[in-house]
Parts: C-alpha cells; sequence; structure tokens
C-alpha cells in the first residue's frame, strides 16, 4: 500500500511540473498583453517598458519560468497585474466560496442520482421509474445557465423560497451561508446527479441479476435489505469511478454558475484574471485546479479499495 | 415417529408448468414430482430441461418475467410450525411467506461458488445474514453460530477465516461457505444445484462426501439437480431424467443405468463418460503411415525440462513454480492428454507451446523448434502449424463477427487466398465440422454451445494445422454434445492425420479420447503412460486419488 501511494504521489509531482509548463507557455501565447492592460490604451512605449521590467516579462521565457517556480515553491504566488493585491489573498477569500459550491453540489449530486438510480431499479416499468429517467433526461440536456436562470426566475422571483443571488460565508452564519448556497448548489449539481443516476440504475440492474442476489434472497433475505447490502455496494464501485471522472466538469460548471448567481468565487477570479491577462493570477488558478485533480483522483482509487475489497493491497488474486 | 407427516411427501410438485412471458411456450410441461422425508432424489438432464427453472420455482425466484401457469409446489406440514399442521402451496405464496420458507425450510446450494457470495462482504457477514433472516439475534449468539457452521462445513480456522473476503478462499472453500449458508437455518429440504461441477474432481468428492454427512446426520431431503449421471447414481435414492422441461424417467440408480427405457436414458447412459464404462475403441498405438518415413516418425511435440516461473506480486523475491521440470512427448496422429486439477500447470504448459508465454528454461519443440525462440517466416510457419481450441465457446468467439468471419480470421492474418477461395475454404471447414454452410453469415449467439464449438475447431482447422492444443475444449459442453463433439475430433484425427494435444480435468474424456496420458500436479508430471498403463495400474498415488474421485464407477458394467 505505502509503496502504491509513493508511485501515485510520484506520478502526481510529474504531472504538476507538467501542468505548469502547460500553463507558463499557454498563458504567454495568449493576444493581449498584460502591461497594455495595466497602463490602458493611451500609456507611452516607456510607461510601457517599465511595467514590463518591474513585472520581470522583460527577461527570456526560460529564466522568467524558473523564478515562476521557485516562487511558486516558497509559496509566493506573485501579486495580480491588475490590482496588486496578492494572489494568496485573493485565493483565499474566492477558493472556499466554491469549495463549499461544488461539495454542496456533489452531495446534493450523490444523494439524488442513487436515490433515483434505486429508485429507478427497484421500480422498473412502472411510473417511478418513467419520473427518475425523465429527471435524468432534463438534467443532462438542458444546460446549466439556463436551468440556473429559471431558478432564479421561479424560485427567487415568482415564488421567493430562495434568494437570487449573493453570498454569506459560511464561517460567519453557517444557516444564511448554506441557505445562499442552496439554489446554486442543486443547479450546479443537476447534471453530476443525472449522470449518477443513470450509472446507478445500470449498474443496479446488472448486480440484481447476479447469483449472489439470487443465492441472498434464497436465504430468506428481504427485498430491500438484498437491495442495499447485496445491490447498491457492489454496484457503487461503478458509480465512484463516475463521480471521479465528473468532478471536472463540476469545476468549469461553478465557474458559469457563480457568473449566474453572482458568487464571489475562484470562478468569477478566473474569468476576470483571464479577460485581463492577469499572469499570475491564471497561473495560480490553473495549478490549483490542477492539484484539486490530481488529489481528486488519488481519493478515488483509494476509495476504490475500501469499496472493493479484491482491489486492496496491491490487488492480491 | 411414524406420523403422517412422515410418510407424506415433504415437497409434492403437480403439473408444474412455468412460462416466460405470457404467450409463451412454457418451458416447464405438467412436471410432476415427489420427493419424501429424508429421501435423496436427483433430477437429471443437460441444459435447456428446465431443471435450474424447477428451482426457480420452488423458491420463488424465477428470473425475469418468468411465472408460474398452472400446477402446485405442496410443501408438507411441518409439525413444528406454529400454524399447525397444514401443507404450503409455494406457488400461490405471497412474498412474505416465501420469506419464511426460504432458507429456514428450504435451503439452496447454488451452482458456481464464484459467482454465488458477494464480493464485498465478508463471509461470515454473509451467513450470518442467513441467520439473521430467520430471527436470530445478538451479535456474539451470531457469530458463535457463524463459526460453528463453517467449523461443520469443513472449513479450518473459521474464526479467522469468517473475516475474509469470497476472493480469498479457494473453490471448494467458497462452496463450503454456500453449504454453510444453506444448512445455517438446518432446513427441512436442501435443494443442490450442481453444487461441484464447477470444481476438480477430487475436491467434489470431498465436498459431494461432506454434505452427503451433513445431510444424513440431520435427516434432510435433497433434492439433487445435475447433469451428471455418475454423480446422480453415487449419491441419490431415485433419479428423474429430464428432457425440454419434461420428465421422461424416474428409478433407482440402478434401474437407470442399467435398465434405461427412454430412448433419451439410453443415450444418455451411453455417453456418460465414466471410466471404466467406456469401451476402448482406440488402439494405443500411434497410427502411422505406411511407409514410415523419418519426419513422419519423429514426435510432433516435444517438451524438455520444461520450467516457467512467475514472481509473486508484491512479494519481492518470491517465485511461483508453475511449471516444474515437465518432460512429454507427442507422437504423430496420436492425442496426449494433461490431466491435472486447477493450478497444476497444465494450461501454462499449452501457453508456452503456443508461444504465448515465454519458458523461464527448458524448451517446447514443435517438428524440431521453438515457437518463441523462432523469429520471421519461422515462426509464422510454426503458429500456422499448431492452433488452439479453446475451454468457452461462449468467451472465444468474438459475438459481434460473422461465423464465416470468424473461421477466415485466421486465413486473412496469414493472408491465404483471395476473397472468393477464402469463402469456398469456409465452406469446405463447415463440411467438416458437419454444420450446415448455411450458418455461415450468421452470429455466435444464434449458435448452441456445441454449434459454437464446431465453429471453434473450424477456426482452428483453416491453416491445415498438424497440432491441435484442446484446452478444456469440451468441459463447458453437456454430456451428448460432449460426446458428439470428441467424435467428431477422432474423426477429424483420422481424415486429417492430426495430432492432439488435450488438456482436461476430467479423466473420463481422456480415457475416451487419448493414446497416452501425462498427470500433472503442483507443477509437476507424476505420471506419464498410455492410457490403459495409466488407467489400469497407476504407480504414483495422486493418479489412483484422481481415478478413485471419478463418479459413477460403482455402476459400470
Amino acid at each position: 500500500m505505502t509503496r502504491y501511494l509513493l508511485t501515485r504521489l510520484w506520478q502526481s509531482a510529474i504531472t504538476l511540473i507538467l501542468a505548469s509548463l502547460v500553463v507558463f507557455v499557454g498563458v504567454r501565447q495568449l493576444p493581449g498583453d498584460p502591461a497594455l492592460a495595466m497602463a490602458g490604451e493611451e500609456a507611452s512605449p516607456e510607461r510601457l517598458a517599465e511595467i514590463r521590467t518591474q513585472l520581470g516579462l522583460d527577461e527570456p521565457i526560460a529564466t522568467q519560468y524558473v523564478t515562476f517556480v521557485g516562487n511558486m515553491l516558497r509559496g509566493d504566488f506573485g501579486a495580480s497585474t491588475r490590482t496588486g493585491t496578492p494572489v494568496t489573498d485573493l485565493i483565499a477569500t474566492t477558493l472556499p466560496v466554491t469549495l463549499w459550491l461544488a461539495g454542496y453540489a456533489l452531495i446534493v449530486a450523490i444523494i439524488v442520482g442513487i436515490l433515483l438510480g434505486v429508485i429507478a431499479e427497484r421500480f422498473r416499468g412502472r411510473w417511478p421509474e418513467w419520473v427518475a429517467n425523465g429527471f435524468a433526461l432534463i438534467g443532462l440536456s438542458v444546460p446549466n445557465f439556463w436551468l440556473g436562470i429559471l431558478a432564479i426566475l421561479y424560485l427567487a422571483v415568482t415564488v421567493p423560497i430562495f434568494p437570487a443571488s449573493g453570498y454569506v460565508p459560511i464561517g460567519e452564519d453557517p444557516l444564511q451561508g448554506l441557505y445562499h448556497l442552496t439554489l446554486p448548489a442543486i443547479i450546479l449539481g443537476t447534471s453530476l446527479a443525472a449522470v449518477i443516476m443513470r450509472q446507478t440504475r445500470a449498474s443496479m440492474i446488472e448486480t440484481m441479476k447476479t447469483d449472489y442476489v439470487r443465492t441472498a434472497r434464497a436465504k430468506g433475505l428481504g427485498r430491500s435489505r438484498v437491495l442495499f447490502r447485496y445491490g447498491l455496494r457492489n454496484s457503487l464501485i461503478v458509480v465512484v469511478t463516475i463521480v471521479g471522472l465528473q468532478l471536472g466538469g463540476l469545476i468549469s460548471g461553478a465557474v458559469v454558475t457563480e457568473r449566474i448567481f453572482a458568487l464571489p468565487g475562484f470562478g468569477k477570479l478566473t474569468l476576470d484574471a483571464v479577460f485581463t491577462r492577469d499572469y499570475p493570477v491564471i497561473q495560480a488558478v490553473v495549478l490549483i485546479i490542477t492539484v484539486g485533480y490530481i488529489v481528486i483522483n488519488l481519493a478515488v482509487d483509494l476509495l476504490y479499495s475500501v469499496i472493493n475489497p479484491r482491489i486492496r493491497v496491491g490487488g492480491s488474486n | 415417529m411414524l406420523r403422517d407427516a412422515d410418510t407424506l411427501p415433504l415437497l409434492a410438485i403437480r403439473d408444474l408448468e412455468v412460462r416466460f412471458g405470457d404467450n409463451a411456450e412454457p418451458v416447464l410441461h405438467r412436471v410432476s414430482l415427489d420427493v419424501r422425508r429424508g429421501e435423496r432424489v436427483a433430477i437429471v438432464g443437460q441444459s435447456g430441461s428446465g431443471k435450474s427453472t424447477i428451482i426457480g420455482a420452488i423458491f420463488g425466484l424465477l428470473p425475469g418475467d418468468g411465472h408460474i401457469s398452472h400446477g402446485s409446489i405442496r410443501l408438507g406440514a411441518n409439525a413444528l410450525s406454529p400454524e399447525g399442521v397444514v401443507d404450503e402451496d409455494l406457488a400461490t405464496a405471497g412474498e412474505m411467506r416465501m420469506r419464511r420458507i426460504r432458507g429456514a425450510r428450504i435451503g439452496l446450494v447454488p451452482q458456481d461458488p464464484s459467482s454465488n457470495l458477494n464480493p464485498s462482504m465478508t463471509v461470515g457477514a454473509q451467513i450470518a445474514d442467513a441467520l439473521a433472516a430467520h430471527g436470530v439475534r445478538g451479535r456474539g449468539t451470531i457469530a458463535r453460530r457463524v463459526v460453528d457452521l463453517m467449523t461443520e462445513a469443513g472449513i479450518p480456522e473459521a474464526g479467522r477465516r469468517s473475516g475474509q473476503f469470497p476472493h480469498e478462499f479457494s473453490g471448494g472453500m467458497r462452496q463450503r461457505v454456500l453449504i454453510a449458508i444453506a444448512l445455517a437455518r438446518e432446513p427441512e429440504l436442501l435443494i443442490a444445484d450442481e453444487p461441484t461441477s464447477a470444481l476438480d474432481v477430487t475436491v467434489q468428492r470431498q465436498i459431494l462426501d461432506h454434505l452427503q454427512t451433513l445431510v444424513d446426520a440431520r435427516g434432510t431431503s435433497l433434492l439433487f439437480i445435475t447433469h451428471d449421471l455418475g454423480v446422480a447414481a453415487d449419491r441419490t435414492d431415485r433419479i428423474i431424467v429430464m428432457l425440454d422441461g419434461r420428465i421422461v424417467e424416474v428409478g433407482t440408480p440402478a434401474q437407470i443405468l442399467r435398465e434405461p427405457q427412454h430412448e433419451y436414458t439410453r443415450r444418455l447412459v451411453a455417453a456418460a463418460p465414466t471410466v471404466a464404462a467406456t469401451v476402448r475403441a482406440r488402439e494405443s498405438a500411434p497410427v502411422r503411415d505406411g511407409d514410415g518415413g523419418i519426419s513422419d516418425s519423429a514426435p510432433i511435440l516435444v517438451i524438455e525440462n520444461l520450467v516457467k516461473e512467475f514472481t509473486i506480486r508484491g512479494q519481492r523475491g518470491s517465485v511461483l513454480r508453475a511449471v516444474d521440470d515437465v518432460s512429454f512427448s507427442v507422437e504423430r496422429r496420436t492425442t496426449t492428454a494433461i490431466v491435472g486439477e486447477s493450478g497444476s500447470g497444465k494450461t501454462t504448459v499449452a501457453r508456452i507451446i503456443l508461444g504465448l508465454e515465454a519458458a523461464t528454461s527448458g524448451t517446447a519443440l514443435v517438428d524440431g523448434h521453438s515457437i518463441t525462440a523462432s523469429r520471421g517466416a519461422r515462426r509464422h510457419d510454426l503458429r500456422r502449424r499448431v492452433q488452439p481450441v479453446f475451454q468457452d465457446p461462449y468467451a472465444s468467439l468474438d459475438p459481434t463477427f460473422s461465423i464465416e468471419r470468424l473461421i477466415d480470421e485466421p486465413l486473412r492474418i496469414f493472408r491465404v487466398g483471395d476473397t472468393a477461395s477464402r469463402r469456398s475454404r469456409v465452406g469446405e471447414l463447415l463440411d467438416q465440422v458437419a454444420l450446415p454452410r448455411s450458418i455461415a453469415q450468421r452470429r455466435p449467439n444464434e449458435l448452441s454451445g456445441g454449434q459454437r464449438q464446431r465453429v471453434a475447431i473450424a477456426r482452428a482447422l483453416a491453416l491445415d494445422p498438424e497440432l491441435l492444443i484442446c484446452d478444456e475444449a469440451v468441459s463447458a459442453l453437456d454430456v451428448l454434445v460432449q460426446d458428439q463433439i470428441l467424435e467428431l475430433l477422432m474423426d477429424l484425427q483420422s481424415r486429417l492425420g492430426l495430432s492432439y494435444l488435450f488438456i482436461t480435468h476430467d479423466l473420463a474424456v481422456v480415457r475416451q479420447i487419448a493414446n497416452n496420458v501425462v498427470v500433472m500436479r503442483k507443477g509437476s508430471v507424476v505420471e506419464n503412460g498410455t492410457v490403459d498403463d495409466v488407467f489400469l495400474a497407476p504407480t504414483s498415488e495422486y493418479t489412483r486419488e484422481l481415478l478413485g474421485a471419478i463418479p459413477g464407477a460403482a455402476f459400470a458394467r
């Protein structure tokens, strides 16, 4: 197990180095100039050159990269070229918003998805399955932003159950914070819930046909006990894989959702940074997302071995 | 003890008819049978005969839209039941009643130990579930009972092993776990559905012996479902023969084996590959051509001091010797069988010969050349001359290919002929394996198991090979089909001058088809000789044990 973990960490490090290179070069290939963005259209060439020197943009690209990596390793992400605020501060205020939103959406998606999937299997060919399937179809085919706009229109304006926008930090007021995040989380989680529902349903249908399910029933166990202890647990192995693969979509979905609900999150920070060619912010944001992906994938792989005893400890047998 | 309940049947099935879908033809046609208290009854039949459907009907667990469309399944009154002496009709009982009966009054030992245990639950928890389902309460009580049951079922170190998962158990041990589950609530009737057909012959005997001891000690009635007439004869008081959803014959083992009445039973008895009953039709000596030239008399396959080691993952330096200094040879136009149980290394030997695996040391020479050591044109040529036929005709044929495409694939790979000539070659090959040419455009899932295995043989013959490696080529087939395929292989051998290396765990099949036999155990050869010598005068203890474990020997004529 330790050896497995070490291998995985080593692979992660390589992924990170590659990602930092791609980001670093990629950002500099974007059309536009941060100096121009900072100084404004009317700035004199001398002023632009001055700003470039100040930002270190006149150095060779290799030197810039080395400086960048060195600073990163010291935890220094630099300052926003637009506002001069340290990037770490920007991240510290925006990242929690997105993490709460994504986490909340994930929980909603897992609960709703698995529940509907189980219901669809249990009531095959009857109306609950059709309802669940209909939900999945809508969740997958209707785009996020459209659902968000509809939700604001009907659930915040026509019938004011939820606030239309705004954010209250969870740390300050947990109840109000969660309340403000509920609608965005539901909207963000919908497509993931639909994917989980379909996967759970398909996987449950297969599992419930297996011999060990019949044997469990022949022991005299009731249907629901068999459904959960024998059916669902083995179906979850597939579901966990899908969730792991889809988590990336949750982060990109968060960018859009934050925009609709005017949440001051990571997504908004990313968009603003890209529009103003704010190199330090873009680099930091992309690296943090990459680290997030790596951590999530590692977690999913470790979760596997918890759910599926056959691959525990390097896969004996 | 002579109450009414003792003389009445425990299970009485009357005119049972089961259909899948409302308008479909019934798969069981008015089947009636009795199992008396303490009696052991076997149902024998090939796949599709409806024997497994009977089990589904008894348990109320028919798959899909299967349902009982006529008839009754009466489970005799249980004097101990709180409801008093009332018969239960399982054909009409609701889910709640059935839950009280399943496991408690009727236990099931299912067929395949590899697929009947929940892979993500410890075996202890799965046995505990069977107890908890019928009201046994208390963690400690259940845990103690689980260990007792496992010990009774013959699982050593039950306390420790109850916390393990199914994949940590061997096939035989898993089957013991399933027996422990079936007997957990001491049911009056135990239904065993082909309980050992997935196991090696010596393990099969141990498990059946053990099951019999447990059943006898408890006075449990046994309904034993099997395709193996030998096993049925050894283990039960009465045999019911089924064909296409109907009962065709009922009798004691002696009656069924010695005086079969029905045409189908007669064929079944004749095909049953029980060792001594098989009349030897083959010459022990290899059949040679008249001229007996040098190239013809040299063996087609020579294995010398073959060793294959695998390093065990996760344990540095520890090595598993799967094949340990194996030597033997196969003469031209003869059949050599490798016999052994799972883990004996017989399949690894086959893979090395086919060039799918490299030997650690030693050589496997086909016509004097090693496939793995050869390169270029010679390797190409050797591969053509050695062709495999695998065990599972369901898994070894790509379901998306047409039969024609499957058979001519080797021709395409080796760029033999053009489209027209390949097509006519496929026709010839289908003729050779006695399949109608019209099936060329069909897909594997439209064919039966026997037909698929014929397709696999046709595919193997496409390149005019000299040596066929048949790895358990008939093990997955019903006994009558198995017999037909063995006939086909023998016929092809005499017509085409083929040599066979026949890998099997079934000694009866060896007796039927082979000239020479190599007995393997744990990677080594324990015995090697002609079939007559090995069967009539085995020198190793292990071979004697294998021979003794063959079911049905007692009834051989």
